[in-house]
């Protein structure tokens, strides 16, 4: 993946289909490192999918043998020196609190780090494709501080109107660029 | 400083629109969004489509969806456009470039863009 931002689109992925409702991508970074989880509510997984996901022979899908997401990420962290650590919980062992949530960590200053790149086309393209679903995200970083929750636009945009409308779409990419541009004091 | 409130007017501004959608589009691209979509680039071919509907006054009649892996990873990024009472068109390999002339002479002029497609592809 040529951006971080592609990993963090290619996992949220998987929450969607795991049949989250609610999805949390926060992303933190301190002058040396970049950690980013995304936890979500979805059926989760049970210890032995959870055991072979990180292989590239793994893949839920139908259409072809190999599932490279969570490979690819394993190695975009592993190569900084970095890691990714899975939880998950599976509905059929944990019927009200089951989820997945992957945690990947990568140092920056290494010359294998790979820039974060465009994360508000990441998040405009999730709410694009899947308008029902919720997203918070957070990114904190030593100067700017960038947050949305699109209960809050739900809120005010009542049930009428779908996320995905494409005016809507382009005020989310406003709204973060916003908050990109005014660092903190 | 956008606001939750400037989304308040927003909404006053399309609700009757959207009412008027529902149940008129009739044109559907469908953009690959598996890992290996991703990977070859999809995602800024996607908001191409995206924004280029709306700047195009499209929202109407067409509607913008994404998919999983459809089988052919080789040839990602790959776009599917469905049309009532016509076949289905797979576009692949595309580009923001490739996606702006597709919406240009398929959608809108009605005339696929032959060189584009996996049939054409495949000859290659």
């Amino acid at each position: 993946m040529k951006e971080l931002s592609l990993n963090v689109l290619d996992i949220a992925q998987n929450s969607v289909k795991a049949e989250a409702d609610l999805i949390r991508i926060c992303i933190e970074e301190t002058e040396e490192s970049l950690t980013f989880s995304i936890t979500d509510n979805g059926y989760g997984m049970t210890p032995e999918v959870l055991a072979r996901v990180e292989t590239p022979f793994y893949t839920t899908r139908t259409t072809r043998k190999v599932g490279l997401g969570i490979p690819l990420l394993k190695l975009a962290a592993e190569q900084t020196g970095g890691d990714v650590t899975i939880t998950s919980r599976h509905r059929d062992a944990f019927p009200d609190s089951h989820g997945t949530k992957v945690v990947a960590r990568f140092y920056k200053t290494h010359i294998d780090f790979t820039p974060l790149g465009d994360i508000v086309s990441t998040l405009t393209t999730l709410i694009q494709g899947s308008p029902s679903i919720d997203f918070e995200f957070s990114h904190v970083t030593p100067d700017t501080e960038v947050r949305l929750d699109t209960r809050e636009l739900r809120q005010v945009l009542g049930e009428e109107i779908p996320l995905n409308e494409a005016e809507i779409i382009r005020w989310i990419a406003d709204y973060l660029k916003e908050q990109y541009e005014n660092k903190k004091i | 400083m956008k606001s939750l409130a400037e989304l308040a007017a927003i909404r006053e501004k399309m609700k009757d629109k959207v009412v008027l959608r529902e149940g008129t589009t009739n044109t559907r691209i469908v953009v690959g969004m598996a890992t290996c979509g991703i990977a070859a680039g999809a995602r800024p071919v996607l908001n191409a489509f995206v924004e280029g509907v709306d700047k195009e006054g499209l929202n109407d009649s067409v509607t913008v969806t994404q998919t999983g892996c459809i089988g052919i990873c080789q040839y990602e990024p790959v776009v599917e456009i469905f049309q009532p009472g016509k076949e289905k068109v797979t576009y692949v390999k595309m580009t923001v470039e490739k996606a702006e002339k597709v919406l240009k002479e398929h959608i809108k002029g009605g005339k696929v863009v032959e060189e584009y497609t996996i049939a054409s592809a495949k000859k290659a």
